[in-house]
């Protein structure tokens, strides 16, 4: 079956800043159609791992294999061109367009057509651009200007922008941060919807363990810079090294439902 | 070789002045973030005063008395101007700070002139220092020898002033994060304000203790705020010692400079700071910075093209320019000419201002490559005007994509800087190379052919041309490239993850805005049938970027109507007044503090208020954002 295709792997991935080995020796692999939710401690290292993946910074030693690319040292934006779709932890966006001209932008580049100095871009990919809007629910907020949304509503259009190049492979970094409870079930639940139906990759660091553990298929764990566990998130959540890390944060989750926290 | 040693040594004197002010400069910069243009205008008061101080008490302590209370005196007007005006402005995008203290540049210039004169003065020479020192037979004077050993001294004094004592804790403690310090409970208005008089202070002294090398004049300020923006841009803005490591860099390199190309020194400073901007392109010793604060232009409005019924307005408006020939009289045609082609250009500027968010504080150079191109081809080939007017620009073009390519590498005020030290590049390649461009005297007798030579036809030629160009630039903000453009502006990091070469697109809007300010230049050389250095003189530069505010930097294409109203304003003011710089300069002053959104940004905004008013009451209308 198609959908059990490898889309990214990564092996030996080490990154250190002046003698702090911010990340060290990490190896895992992510199918299509897959889930990989990234988490840890503050300081555990995923920003580094994330910003190697997504090009923002070069790898000291490792090798991240993208859709059978090797990309450490690829500028994000050539990453991009491989089939890469991203979210930002804070919303990146332009507050100047328009929600569809936004998408339109991301349409336009990806068909390499945005050194055209005289066509008009309005009608350009209109079609698909709205097709996109709807996917992720913003269908009615094609006109509004970027600049009046809300940021539950941002980060679906980032999500509809990160569409447009018809991604093999999602990155988000913490999608669901700054968002309301309801708006991070929702925005999570359609992520799984369309990476399920187009067996697009997903792969995404998370503070908020219901959000990891409802969501993600696998879950890897990193804490100083090194993977600790790795698999799916009942067999994470028995782990004991996690629950030492995690006692008193992330683990709540669990504690309160089985010993009956008081809410 | 001791001839080169006593060069290298008046390289190091010259250091001297040249490293006070521009860590003035960048000691102002760290706290408040203000590139403070005006730092030029306070090197040349404290040079003034000093030379007022000094003739009037005699003596050594009379002499060096004078020097320090020139400074001090420097530093108390600083002062003012802080309180009164910077304290106004630190929350404003960081454009409109550099052109309120250009703004106050002018007015210091002709203040100056008021008091001093317009000619140069020759200031007396240090008592005790009067002689020279022999070297193998060369004389060094004893006056450099001070300087040379003065460098360093400020330097390790502003070192100790800043590790030794609590005000430089809370200083450095500033640069890093103002609000944390504020947070802290620090009375950030008085240490900004100090700050503020410690910079100042330093430029006055650098400019004071130069009047026994150098005539005193007044137009010092805009050569000594060029140099210093190289060395803060070599050196890195914020560092004291880059400033002083890139001081002497830049004196040594004129020093020598001088010995490889007589005509064209300037060249090998420009050279190596390219080479700088290359590999360290935040200085040798300087930082990145943080995202700078944003440019205007990132208000929420949504630039949308025009409605049919405004279109029908444009026309309209078209037309009735065109209809001008049939009421007006030759001076009123040369006049609209002249505003005709001031059309081009703010609106290529504009173009770049406000859908690349990139201000070059140097766009007159390309106005002025487009204006020597024509001549060029006209004077010296010998090519018909209508061939001389097509080709010209090409080197307007060629310009700016030889500098835009450095210039895109920054961004903010660094790109501000360097935009225009490659037009004061540019300028003093003109001014120098009088073999190829007649230098000062400029070239002569570039007038139009028969079929254009009324003021009538020439003005519907530029008239003409001034349509093709705003329309054509209004295609490309609606073009893919012009959305990729704002789309780099608004949000660099988004702009690359969807695939967009930042770098590459902000270059070519560069040659864009370029070409078509050489286009405004080459029709201006046949206006005026000749070509000057002033041509691509920094005045020029200010006087788009003031045309292009005054339109509004937020709207599509305000600078239309900013380059009508000032070009139309300035005219009639230089035959009005002497004190044309003075009223300028305020007048930039005011707009910056009471009038930020221009003409058009303003009509824009209080017709939507009244049509959300008569809808639903919303937010809509905005100021302009202020990020921080």
């Amino acid at each position: 079956m198609s959908s059990s295709q490898t889309l990214l792997s990564v092996e030996g991935l080490s990154k250190s800043y002046g003698g702090v080995h911010a990340v060290r020796g990490v190896s895992f692999a992510l199918r299509s159609g897959e889930i990989l939710a990234l988490i840890g401690p503050n300081g555990a290292g995923k920003s580094t791992c994330f910003d190697m993946l997504n090009g923002q910074s070069v790898p000291d030693s490792g090798r991240v294999n993208l859709l059978g690319k090797d990309t450490a040292g690829m500028r994000p934006r050539q990453i991009w061109r491989l089939g890469v779709g991203r979210t930002f932890q804070v919303t990146a966006t332009f507050p100047t367009m328009t929600v569809r001209e936004n998408v339109q932008v991301a349409l336009l580049s990806y068909e390499r057509k945005l050194f055209n100095l005289l066509a008009s871009t309005a009608r350009y990919g209109r079609r698909e651009a709205d097709r996109l809007l709807e996917l992720v629910g913003m269908g009615g907020f094609a006109e509004r200007a970027c600049g009046e949304l809300a940021y539950g509503d941002l980060k679906r259009l980032e999500l509809a922008i990160a569409l447009a190049n018809r991604p093999r492979l999602l990155l988000m970094d913490e999608p669901t941060a700054g968002m309301a409870p309801r708006e991070r079930v929702e925005l999570m639940q359609l992520t799984a919807r369309i990476a399920r139906d187009h067996l697009i990759g997903v792969l995404f660091t998370e503070h908020d363990m219901d959000v990891v553990f409802e969501h993600a298929d696998r879950i890897l764990v990193l804490n100083r810079g090194t993977l600790i566990a790795e698999g799916r998130p009942e067999e994470v959540r028995r782990n004991p090294q996690v629950r030492a890390i995690y006692l008193g944060e992330g683990l709540v989750y669990d504690v309160r439902h089985r010993e009956g926290f008081p809410p | 070789m001791a001839f080169y040693i006593v060069q290298f040594l008046t390289g190091f004197a010259s250091a001297a002045s040249l490293f006070l002010a521009a860590s003035g400069l960048s000691i102002i910069f760290g706290v408040t973030r203000i590139v403070n243009f005006a730092h030029g205008a306070f090197y040349m008061l404290g040079a003034y005063l000093a030379f007022t101080l000094t003739e009037r008490f005699s003596g050594a302590t009379g002499f060096w008395g004078g020097i320090i209370a020139a400074a001090l005196i420097a530093a108390a007007i600083g002062v003012l101007v802080e309180m009164v005006l910077l304290r106004r402005i630190y929350h404003v995008p960081e454009l409109f700070q550099l052109l309120a203290t250009f703004g106050l540049t002018l007015m210091v210039e002709d203040l100056v002139v008021l008091i001093w004169g317009p000619s140069d003065l020759l200031g007396r020479r240090a008592p005790g220092f009067k002689g020279a020192v022999d070297f193998f037979g060369q004389n060094i004077p004893s006056y450099e020898l001070f300087l040379i050993v003065l460098g360093p001294v400020v330097l390790l004094l502003l070192w100790l002033l800043f590790q030794r004592t609590r005000w430089g804790v809370l200083v450095r403690a500033a640069t890093q994060d103002r609000d944390m310090v504020a947070a802290l409970g620090v009375n950030q208005k008085w240490l900004f304000t100090s700050v503020f008089a410690l910079g100042v202070f330093l430029a006055g002294l650098g400019g004071a203790l130069q009047i026994p090398r150098d005539a005193v004049n007044h137009a010092m300020d805009l050569r000594v705020i060029v140099e210093i923006f190289v060395v803060v841009v070599i050196g890195g803005l914020g560092s004291i010692v880059g400033a002083f490591v890139a001081a002497v860099l830049v004196s040594e390199l004129n020093a020598f400079g001088i010995l490889i190309f007589p005509k064209i020194s300037i060249i090998l400073v420009f050279l190596v700071m390219a080479v700088v901007l290359i590999v360290r392109p935040w200085g040798l010793f300087g930082k990145q910075e943080a995202r700078a604060r944003r440019t205007p232009g990132l208000a929420v409005e949504v630039w949308r093209p025009l409605t049919s019924g405004e279109r029908i307005a444009a026309v309209v408006a078209i037309i009735l320019s065109a209809a001008l020939p049939l009421v007006a009289g030759d001076y009123a045609l040369n006049v609209g000419a002249e505003i005709a082609i001031f059309v081009i250009f703010a609106a290529s500027l504009h173009f770049l201002m406000s859908a690349g968010g990139l201000a070059s504080f140097g766009h007159a150079a390309y106005f002025g490559l487009g204006a020597y191109g024509v001549a060029f081809l006209a004077k010296l080939v010998g090519l018909p005007m209508i061939v001389s007017l097509l080709l010209g620009p090409l080197l307007g073009l060629l310009g700016a994509a030889l500098f835009g390519f450095f210039a895109v590498q920054l961004s903010g005020v660094y790109f501000a800087m360097l935009t225009l030290a490659f037009a004061q590049i540019v300028w003093s390649i003109a001014f120098q190379w009088v073999a190829l461009t007649g230098g000062d005297n400029g070239i002569l007798g570039v007038w139009p052919e028969r079929w254009a030579a009324s003021p009538a036809r020439f003005y519907w030629l530029s008239l003409f041309i001034a349509v093709l160009a705003v329309a054509a630039l209004r295609i490309a903000v609606f073009s893919p490239f012009g959305f990729a453009l704002r789309a780099v502006r608004d949000s660099p990091l988004r702009a690359e993850a969807i695939g967009i070469d930042g770098k590459a697109v902000q270059w070519t809007a560069f040659v864009i805005a370029g070409t078509f300010a050489a286009i405004a230049g080459a029709l201006f050389a046949y206006l005026k049938g000749s070509v000057f250095p002033d041509n691509l003189g920094i005045s020029l530069s200010v006087d788009a970027l003031v045309m292009v505010l005054l339109g509004g930097v937020e709207t599509v294409s305000g600078a239309i109507v900013g380059a009508i109203v000032y070009k139309a304003l300035s005219i009639w003011l230089v035959s009005q007044t002497d004190l044309s710089k003075l009223v300028l300069g305020l007048f930039i002053v005011l707009i910056v503090v009471v009038f930020p959104k221009g003409i058009v940004g303003t009509m824009e905004t209080i017709w939507r208020r009244r049509r959300v008013a008569s809808t639903k009451p919303a937010v809509l209308a905005k100021g302009i954002e202020t990020a921080e």
